[in-house]
């Protein structure tokens, strides 16, 4: 996927200025929000297995070959197939060959993060593969040839009016005069169109929220029941999964999954939860005759061991965006790349470079709200901060800004210097301003005051007056 | 109880925005913790708490400016900040800072011990009760980020202003949500952030309130300046001002002369 992260200041003052966007954020936002603050106070000891899922995880990263290995060894036991594949490129290589060692024709997909990351639509497009999505978000979003906006609810964007419109364009061959006012006309129609995809499907890509070494197991979340279908009807299932998706032991996907969707949805437990554990055996009365993960790094590898390792505890929940403001303002078009919100703000530029999305981690008023709503205790602050540190290494901070900065450090580290021009200049503003307390514009604050005024300075400063008063020192 | 307890000794980090914008509010901090039995000093040689830097990416010159706040603070019982995120930054980001300096992150740990918001301290380690002013009004209170998930300040600052005579309190909607200031925030990101203060300026203006109060300087001018902007009437003033009973001085962004403090005010 092309990224536009470089543009974010443009993007954020597009989606500001998108009534229909700033409608469904509006909405989002009471949702999201309040549905988790009703879970989470159901569940008294939810502090308690966010401190659990937050060691289960650090333990996972501790001893992640060993873990990974388990779980091959299960997979391949069970009869099913493990493709290591270090970058996007080889996991949409390894997805194509299995599709064509089938000669697929069409392959259904559940909703997928990595299947985003790697780009597979597309890629599959050009080799002659269609995908088609079966969430009805991401039919939504195939349908309008548009990146996800939220990584739990992809078309969150999309007013139901937009919808509509759509699907009267696609679905051509239906009658033009059907009524699809209602979200439920929608969902049905969606419902009838996929059906006979699932049927008519060679390969069914899905995700996985978790992938179990103990058991050779993959498991994946939904509220539609469009997974199952998914993988258990074409002959193929391919789970894409990065590789610290993994946990020991069902006891601890458990544990996980007590925390999933009350963060996300705020729902108690998903509609459905699904474990896909190898190939349809002889007694089994469905599934696929193959059963394949494609384990994907694509860079996180790198990120054990050190600042950054933390954000490998994600799973995916969404609670970091619902609950943040600059996310509530601008949506996750405006971050440029798949992941938005603070989780992509420190994932986008592990995973696409810094010098690409330099802007996603210093857009951010560090209000901490993520890491309070965070049900794996990420840090997202302090990791954005990191990625400033890094761009500030790298000179990747914007001149006019880091000339700015410099100039205010050289007299905050000389405090008799920063005093006395200080002092000057807080008494030629506040005799400029007093007649009216604020300043509507003022040299170099340009973005203060073209949306607020900037406030006067009472007079002397507080260390002139100290003195003035004889105050202690 | 020994003697060094019941009145400690206090070194007040003034913080920028107060030194520079509000002066009356270090008088105001200075006059509560008197109250509360401390004997306070000013510090000469302090500027800033490196925020600015820090959350710019700049390491270097933060370490150099919290050096200056380390050895400047050096011998005080406590050190107190009368803003959350200044007082955040001693707390939780200074023995970080300095995690890799086997000389200073004693140093920085052990200031980090001594440091405390204001409020937070005058109630929860002087266990104040009550303070002694009067404020005619009815007043909101938006609570700033890192004061309240740094250093949870919360309930302190709405049970001291339960105590001042003829002030009323009514809820801010959305109290806990971050106002759009964010420190260099507001001039790099201004859109984003203006359509955040602009939400918070409604529902303040939506609580009928005529004072708003809150515990950081940042926060405050951003929240006024829109307010002004949109020629609201609601006037704002750091909550230490009406705490210490000093709201004499015209309320942030208003016209008037403030006259300088002189001994006997305070």
């Amino acid at each position: 996927m092309q990224t536009t992260s470089p543009s974010f200041p443009s993007n954020a003052r597009q989606a500001l200025a998108d009534p229909d966007l700033q409608q469904a954020l509006t909405k989002m936002k009471v949702g999201f929000v309040v549905n988790r603050a009703n879970a989470v106070a159901k569940l008294p000891e939810f502090d308690t297995l966010r401190d659990e899922g937050r060691d289960i995880k650090n333990h996972v990263l501790s001893n992640l070959d060993t873990y990974l290995e388990r779980f091959e060894a299960k997979v391949t036991e069970n009869g099913g197939h493990v493709h290591w594949c270090r970058t996007a490129d080889e996991a949409r290589r390894t997805i194509l060959d299995i599709c064509r060692s089938v000669d697929a024709k069409t392959v259904t997909k559940g909703k997928s993060m990595i299947g985003e990351e790697i780009g597979i639509n597309d890629f599959l497009e050009e080799n002659g593969v269609t995908p088609v999505e079966t969430d009805l978000g991401e039919y939504i979003i195939q349908l309008r040839k548009e990146p996800p906006s939220h990584i739990i609810a992809p078309a969150i964007h999309v007013p139901k009016e937009k919808v509509a419109e759509s699907f009267f364009e696609t679905h051509d061959q239906l009658d033009a005069d059907r009524n699809l006012d209602e979200p439920r006309a929608l969902v049905d129609e969606a419902r009838s169109m996929l059906r006979q995809k699932y049927l008519d499907a060679d390969v069914g890509i899905t995700g996985a929220n978790f992938l179990i070494a103990e058991t050779g197991s993959t498991v994946i979340v939904t509220n539609e029941g469009n997974g199952d279908l998914t993988q258990t009807l074409p002959k193929i299932h391919i789970v894409t999964a990065s590789l610290e998706k993994i946990v020991p032991t069902l006891e601890d996907a458990s544990t996980i999954l007590r925390l999933l969707a009350r963060s996300a949805t705020g729902q108690e437990f998903s509609s459905y939860t699904t474990f896909s554990t190898g190939p349809r055996r002889p007694e089994d009365a469905d599934g696929p005759e193959q059963f394949h993960v494609v384990l994907l790094d694509n860079g996180r590898s790198a990120l054990l061991g050190t600042e950054f390792q933390d954000i490998l505890r994600c799973i995916r929940c969404g609670a970091c965006m619902n609950h943040c403001p600059v996310y509530g303002a601008v949506g996750g078009h405006a971050y440029g790349w798949v992941y938005p919100g603070p989780m992509g703000a420190v994932l986008t530029p592990t995973l696409i470079g810094v010098d690409q999305a330099a802007h996603l981690p210093n857009a951010s008023t560090f209000c901490g709200k993520c890491q309070q709503v965070c049900p794996m205790h990420i840090p997202l602050p302090k990791l954005m901060r990191h990625y400033r540190e890094r761009a500030f290494e790298r000179g990747l901070t914007p001149g006019t800004l880091r000339a700015g900065l410099k100039m205010w450090a050289f007299f905050a580290r000389r405090p008799r210097l920063y005093q006395f021009f200080a002092g000057l200049k807080m008494r030629a503003l506040a005799a400029a301003g007093r007649r009216r307390g604020r300043f509507k514009s003022l040299p170099l604050a340009g973005g203060w005051t073209r949306h607020r005024d900037m406030p006067a300075p009472q007079g002397a400063t507080f260390q002139q007056q100290w003195d003035a008063a004889g105050g202690a020192r | 109880m020994t003697l060094e307890t019941e009145n400690p000794r206090v070194g007040l980090f003034v913080t920028c925005l107060v030194d520079l914008f509000r002066p009356n509010v270090g008088f105001a901090a200075v006059k509560l913790l008197e109250a509360a039995g401390c004997r306070v000093s000013v510090p000469r040689l302090q500027t800033c708490c490196g925020q600015p830097a820090y959350n710019s990416g700049d390491r270097a010159d933060t370490r150099a400016i919290a050096r200056q706040v380390l050895d400047a603070f050096d011998g005080y019982d406590y050190v107190i900040a009368p803003s959350g995120s200044c007082a955040g930054m001693i707390r939780d980001h200074y023995p970080a800072l300095f995690d890799d300096d086997p000389e200073q992150s004693p140093r920085a740990h052990h200031l980090a011990r001594r440091t405390y918001e204001l409020v937070s301290f005058l109630r929860d380690i002087r266990g104040m009760d009550a303070v002694d002013a009067r404020y005619d009004g009815t007043a909101t209170y938006h609570d700033s980020c890192s004061g309240l998930r740094e250093l949870s300040i919360k309930d302190q600052p709405r049970h001291l202003l339960g105590s001042v005579d003829g002030l009323t309190m009514v809820d801010l909607p959305g109290a806990e949500v971050c106002c759009g200031f964010g420190g260099t925030f507001c001039v790099k990101y201004p859109d984003i952030s203006n359509h955040m203060v602009e939400d918070k300026a409604a529902d303040i203006e939506a609580t009928g309130a005529d004072l708003l109060l809150a515990g950081d300087m940042g926060c405050l001018l951003n929240m006024a300046g829109k307010l002004k902007r949109r020629g609201a009437a609601v006037q704002a003033r750091h909550v230490a001002e009406v705490l210490a009973g000093m709201t004499n001085a015209p309320a942030i962004g208003e016209p008037g002369e403030s006259l300088p403090q002189t001994e006997g005010d305070t």
